[in-house]
């Protein structure tokens, strides 16, 4: 404990030191390179915590009667964790790319800062603390939305980033509140051995849900999330979507599993309902989307959704007694955690690459990358593999046992969440079906084809530092998948200490297979798997050669005879959804095209328009926006009164105060 | 009661729900006859499966008059009824296929949920009979709010009587004379039915029951 | 029985769906021909053709990359795995452990994401008209697929294809949600096999292919490799249907050369009764429109959904 605290605020003096070096040439390397170093003292520290029992310490920090207290329990150590491999690769990425960046005074400072933040939330172990870290986490990595202030997007985007976050710590604040009850005991401690009456408990845990999704980007409270993620730079998006997202999800898991107690079954609606919603609608905006960093934030949001499912059946399971499969669903939601880390930090790397590269982020504009980017493309395309949850790599695992997890629910004793888990499986498997029709489309309108512009002809491979990142955590992604078992175990003493269950050991389990409930049920073996594809594949390859012809033609392509050397024949990303906008967009975004014709004579190309609507958008929070700007007009004639009206108005309100303490006092 | 003769009347039962699927989906007139008589076909074989387990042969009679009113007479006089009125190439416009898919997927789980709740102490035949029936006569009514045509109206009807049947039969403890009184009254509406229907056509042009909405003065 | 023979009987599986899945394509083409008066080739004639491709040069776009040439491989290499685990007329092999039903999906969607990747790589309209149309089925016969797994494995209690098939030999009895699941199963294998109705696998140029349109820049030894693949694919696809609701003369134990002939043989009928019935069906039916696609599709999953969901009325549940 004293370690991590100490790196923590070692982390928060470098950011202070930075403001120093700002205007020297070494800064960016100085600074990138001391979080890097920090975030891996502080991610091995974690790895090797987890089993240990909890420690904690108490500061003479914040409120004087309560002190600040930290906590490293288990679930702590697996969060940081996967914030300090975040952060790390995000450093070393940063190493090579920060070079790039125009205005490092803008960065520099707060990214110390922002680490700090994420790893003092999670350590946090009372609700002073936890909030307090939890808004500066929002506003250092508002602070850092801001780097391109110069932008009218990014200035849009800070705005709805800073409401939505206001909103989020209110909705938490209420919540911790509740929990706290009458006497204000706001040690996490106290807030365990306090037990709330049952609808007060769903008040709490609804106002949780409505707190830390709005952080993680659960729909609707998402609206926030494809602004700011993508206007940051790469690293520090990798960062938001990759990190941020998680310390969110782990505030949900601290609230609904370790401060509340024991749950009731219909805790678990609200996460299973928005949670497949969530990863549904996500992937359908995404697959939407021609910005590249916009498409790889709605995708953070549909796996956003999937964790929130498994966090969701966790939480049944646990209040039916069910500690097996609570378990096997927290790990599930544990891994996938873990896993969105690790290919999403990649594919941010990798669009960070290509924007730097290129200057363009929109794919429509980009193509052909892979003969200029090979290394970073391999990495981009392991990366999009993963999140589509194939196999071999590590997504499959991960959602392999949350398809399990779903099997087992119908030993739960409520008709209506046995109904209700199938459907949420449909919509699961919808959005991972969905993910990899985004993934093909992301890749290969970016990086495979024909350059649709000159810059992306000319572009050049990413710096040494960058590739390193980028291949490290791909390969992670592979190791992750090939070797599920040794997360899954690493995991257990954080799962045992929520739900009181745990999954089988599977270290001992034969040929590295895992085995989520038991042997006769299901096992997986992605290493079996993989060596076998690679040995057939291989064997298919020389075999092929041997026997078979072995000269290659190259020629132009052939196109079924119907060659069109303009690029405008290629394919394009939009065209590529297109069928997927009229199956699932034309209810769901009102999508439709219209074909505007010139009149005959008339030389004017004829365009083909299309038309998409932000459902959520359109229906929830634009009419609050009109409400607002009509009160507004309205409360502004109170901007022009007297000195007298003023006073009489503070008078009233006090005199109504009075009255009111009164009557209820 | 042995598990395979409870798993076919199970079968039937659940096949009777997939037919009401099946009638959802289909928007063209003749099929959807076609499928009408499936589903009477599928009631009759339940409830001649019903007569023989239970040993009763009081639902021979009640599956004689399925199949022969229900699933041959009715079915034929529609057709006629359809390619007299020149209706038969018709497509009809309903609300959507997905929709109303989902729609009666939702409807089956929530007659689930209730029919298990509430017959919790009955034994194993009578509760899926009844939760199945259920489903069936909400899908009948679902097509019948869903569709604009008198005669798809017809068919929806008909399949809330069957459904209706199914959990009479299964609860084994429909009289024989309501069950006559029952089938002879459903003959006798389609027969009104029938007759509106031709003179619908006469006024309107058009068995569109909107026609009818607008003849009454209501706006929709 | 050891380790030894059960690697052997492993081997011969994988190598015999591996000889026969070209086999099958020949005599699905056979009877399709003979069903619509014509000689049509002879059943041999697909192994001709992986040969004469074989023999030939490889023509590469200009454009293309490592990608396009790695593909066939690995497209091959993932349905083979898919198809290894698999049983066909033994149960309980060393390999089938590796995976379960929802990776042997995952396994498939592995190689469809390559192919996919690949038909966008030599930047042309054709493969990128073939790519988005797969990718719209996909999303939807992935879904009814794995709901078709849910259903069979919440009545077998496991979704290990071994376990099911034993299951399902000793006490499998007769139940709608089975029936329902056996249709969606049907309609998801044909979408995935692009079929008709979803897809004319015998058309070389048309605006509508969906699959031979993502295979149009390939040549020489790759197309024999994707060709083969997509054979296997079929058979996988009617092996996995033979197994989980015909299993009847699986071994289940392993005893003696008899009992492997006879669950051979009866292997063998199950195929050819399969591809009987696929001529058949790829006779009497017509091709869709690409838009119509989806609703097939949408009734798939929303069979695979209502029999999960009639599942719990059913008695044990």
């Amino acid at each position: 404990m004293p370690m991590v605290l100490a790196c923590i605020t070692g982390l928060l003096v470098v950011s202070v030191l930075s403001l120093a070096l700002l205007r020297h040439r070494t800064a960016t390397p100085l600074v990138y390179g001391a979080c890097l170093v920090i975030s891996l003292a502080l991610c091995a520290a974690a790895l090797l915590s987890i089993g240990q029992a909890s420690s904690q310490a108490v500061l003479p920090l914040g409120l004087p009667w309560l002190g600040a207290h930290f906590r490293l329990d288990p679930l702590a150590c697996a969060f940081l964790a996967i914030v300090n491999f975040g952060a790390a690769s995000a450093s070393l990425y940063a190493l090579g790319y920060g070079r790039h960046e125009k205005e490092p005074g803008r960065v520099l400072p707060f990214y110390p800062a922002f680490l700090a933040a994420m790893n003092l939330v999670v350590v946090a172990d009372d609700a002073y603390s936890f909030l307090f870290t939890w808004e500066f986490m929002s506003l250092t990595s508002w602070a850092l939305v801001m780097t391109r202030h110069r932008t009218a997007k990014t200035g849009y985007a800070g705005f709805v980033y800073l409401i939505m976050a206001s909103f989020g710590t209110f909705a938490l604040l209420f919540a911790f509140g509740l929990l706290a009850g009458a006497h204000g005991d706001y040690a996490f401690d106290a807030i365990r051995a306090h037990h709330l009456a049952s609808g007060m408990a769903g008040l709490a845990l609804l106002l949780a849900v409505v707190g830390a999704g709005s952080k993680a980007g659960l729909v609707p409270l998402h609206v926030w999330l494809p602004l700011a993620h993508p206007a940051a730079p790469s690293h520090v998006s990798a960062l938001m979507s990759g990190v941020m997202t998680k310390v969110a999800i782990y505030a949900f898991i601290r609230i609904a599993f370790d401060l509340m107690g024991d749950p009731s079954w219909w805790w678990s609606l609200p996460a299973l309902v928005l949670g497949g919603t969530t990863a549904a609608l996500g992937v359908l905006y995404a697959l939407m989307e021609t910005d590249l960093k916009r498409v790889l934030a709605y995708s953070t949001i549909e796996n956003v959704g999937i964790i929130f499912i498994a966090a969701g059946l966790a939480l049944a399971f646990k209040a039916s007694g069910l500690a097996g499969a609570a378990a096997l669903a927290l790990t599930a939601a544990l891994f996938h955690a873990l896993n969105h880390m690790l290919f999403k930090s990649t594919l941010f790397f990798g669009a960070g690459a290509v924007i730097v590269a290129t200057g363009e982020q929109d794919i429509e504009r980009l193509g052909g990358l892979i003969h200029r980017m090979p290394l970073s493309s391999g990495a981009f395309l392991a990366a999009s593999m993963a999140i589509s949850a194939l196999p071999p790599f590590n997504g499959f695992a991960s959602e392999w046992l949350l398809f399990h997890s779903i099997l087992v629910s119908p030993q739960l004793p409520q008709m209506g969440l046995k109904l209700l888990v199938p459907a949420v499986g449909v919509l699961l498997a919808l959005a991972a079906a969905l993910a990899a029709a985004c993934f093909v489309r992301a890749f290969g309108a970016t990086y495979l084809g024909r350059p649709r512009t000159a810059a992306a002809a000319q572009a050049r491979e990413a710096d040494r530092w960058s590739l390193a990142a980028m291949l490290i955590c791909a390969t992670l992604c592979l190791l992750a998948g090939l070797f599920p078992g040794f997360v899954i175990d690493w995991l257990q003493p954080a799962v045992t200490a929520l739900v009181t269950g745990h999954m089988p050991p599977q270290a001992g389990i034969p040929w590295l297979s895992i085995v989520p409930v038991s042997a006769s049920r299901s096992s997986y073996n992605g290493l079996l798997l993989f060596s076998f594809m690679a040995a057939s594949a291989g064997l298919a390859a020389v075999v092929v050669h041997r026997f078979a012809s072995r000269t290659v033609r190259k020629a132009p392509f052939w196109d079924c005879g119907y060659p069109r050397p303009g690029i405008l024949a290629q394919y394009s990303a939009t065209s590529l959804a297109q069928p997927i906008r009229r199956v699932f967009g034309a209810i769901t975004f009102a999508a439709h095209e219209q074909v505007e014709m010139p009149p005959p004579g008339d030389l004017r190309q004829a365009r083909l328009r299309r038309f998409l609507r932000d459902p959520v958008w359109e229906f929830m929070y634009a009419p609050v926006a009109s409400a607002v700007g009509t009160s507004a007009t309205v409360l502004n004639r109170v901007q022009f009164l007297t000195i007298r009206r003023y006073l009489s108005l503070v008078f009233i309100t006090l005199v109504i105060l009075l009255v009111v303490l009164a009557l209820w006092g | 009661m042995s598990p395979l003769a409870l798993d076919i009347a199970h079968m039937f039962a659940g096949g009777l729900v997939l037919v009401s699927f099946m009638m959802l989906y289909q928007n063209r007139l003749l099929p959807l006859i076609n499928v009408l008589s499936l589903h009477s076909l599928l009631l009759a074989l339940s409830v001649a499966w019903q007569a023989h387990v239970q040993d009763n042969p009081d639902l021979y009679l009640t599956a004689m008059i399925a199949l022969g009113f229900k699933s041959l007479v009715i079915p034929m006089a529609l057709r006629r009824m359809v390619v007299r009125m020149g209706l038969h190439r018709q497509i009809e416009v309903a609300v959507g296929a997905g929709l109303t898919m989902l729609l009666g997927i939702g409807l089956v789980a929530l007659s689930m949920d209730l029919m298990l709740r509430v017959t919790a102490g009955a034994n194993a035949l009578v509760r899926e009979d009844v939760a199945l029936a259920l489903s069936v006569v909400l899908l009948g009514l679902l097509m019948m709010v869903t569709r604009r045509n008198a005669i798809s109206q017809v068919i929806g009807f008909m399949s809330i009587e069957n459904g209706l049947i199914l959990a009479g039969t299964g609860a084994r403890g429909m009289p024989l004379v309501v069950e006559i009184s029952v089938a002879f009254s459903v003959l006798i509406a389609f027969i009104v039915i029938g007759v509106f229907l031709f003179r619908i056509r006469e006024r309107f042009d058009t068995v569109d029951v909107q026609a009818l909405d607008r003849f009454r003065g209501e706006r929709r | 029985m050891g380790m030894r023979s059960e690697l052997a009987a492993q081997f011969t599986q994988m190598l015999l769906v591996l000889a026969l899945a070209p086999a099958l394509t020949g005599a699905t083409r056979k009877v399709k021909a003979r069903l619509q008066r014509r000689i049509g080739p002879p059943v041999l004639q697909p192994y001709r053709d992986l040969r004469r491709l074989c023999g030939k040069d490889v023509v590469l776009a200009e454009n293309s990359s490592w990608l396009f040439r790695a593909a066939p491989y690995l497209i091959f290499a993932a349905t083979w795995a898919a198809a290894a685990l698999v049983p066909t007329f033994q149960t309980g092999l060393p390999f089938s452990w590796a995976g379960d039903l929802i990776a042997i999906v995952a396994l498939l969607g592995a190689a469809r994401f390559i192919q996919a990747v690949a038909a966008l790589d030599t930047g042309t309209s054709f493969g990128g008209i073939g790519a988005s149309r797969e990718l719209m089925i996909a999303s939807l016969a992935e879904p009814a697929m794995i709901m078709v797994v849910f259903t069979v494995a919440l009545v077998a209690g496991s979704t290990q294809l071994s376990t099911i098939a034993t299951f399902m030999l000793d006490k499998g009895g007769l139940r709608v949600s089975l029936a329902m699941a056996l249709v969606a199963l049907i309609i998801v294998a044909l979408a995935e096999n692009a079929r008709i109705p979803f897809d004319n696998p015998s058309t070389h140029l048309e605006v509508t292919m969906v699959h031979e349109a993502m295979l149009l820049e390939y040549s020489g030894r790759h197309l024999a490799m994707l060709e083969l693949a997509a054979s296997l694919k079929l058979l996988l696809y009617i092996s996995i249907i033979a197994c989980i609701f015909f299993p009847f003369g699986l071994i289940t134990g392993g005893t003696g050369l008899q009992a492997h002939a006879i669950s051979l043989a009866a292997y063998l009928l199950k195929v050819i009764a399969a591809s009987v019935l696929l001529a058949t069906l790829e006779t009497v039916i017509a091709k869709m429109r690409v838009f119509r696609v989806p609703n097939l599709l949408g009734i798939a999953l929303m069979l695979g959904l209502l029999g999960t969901l009639l599942l719990f009325v059913s008695g044990g549940m």
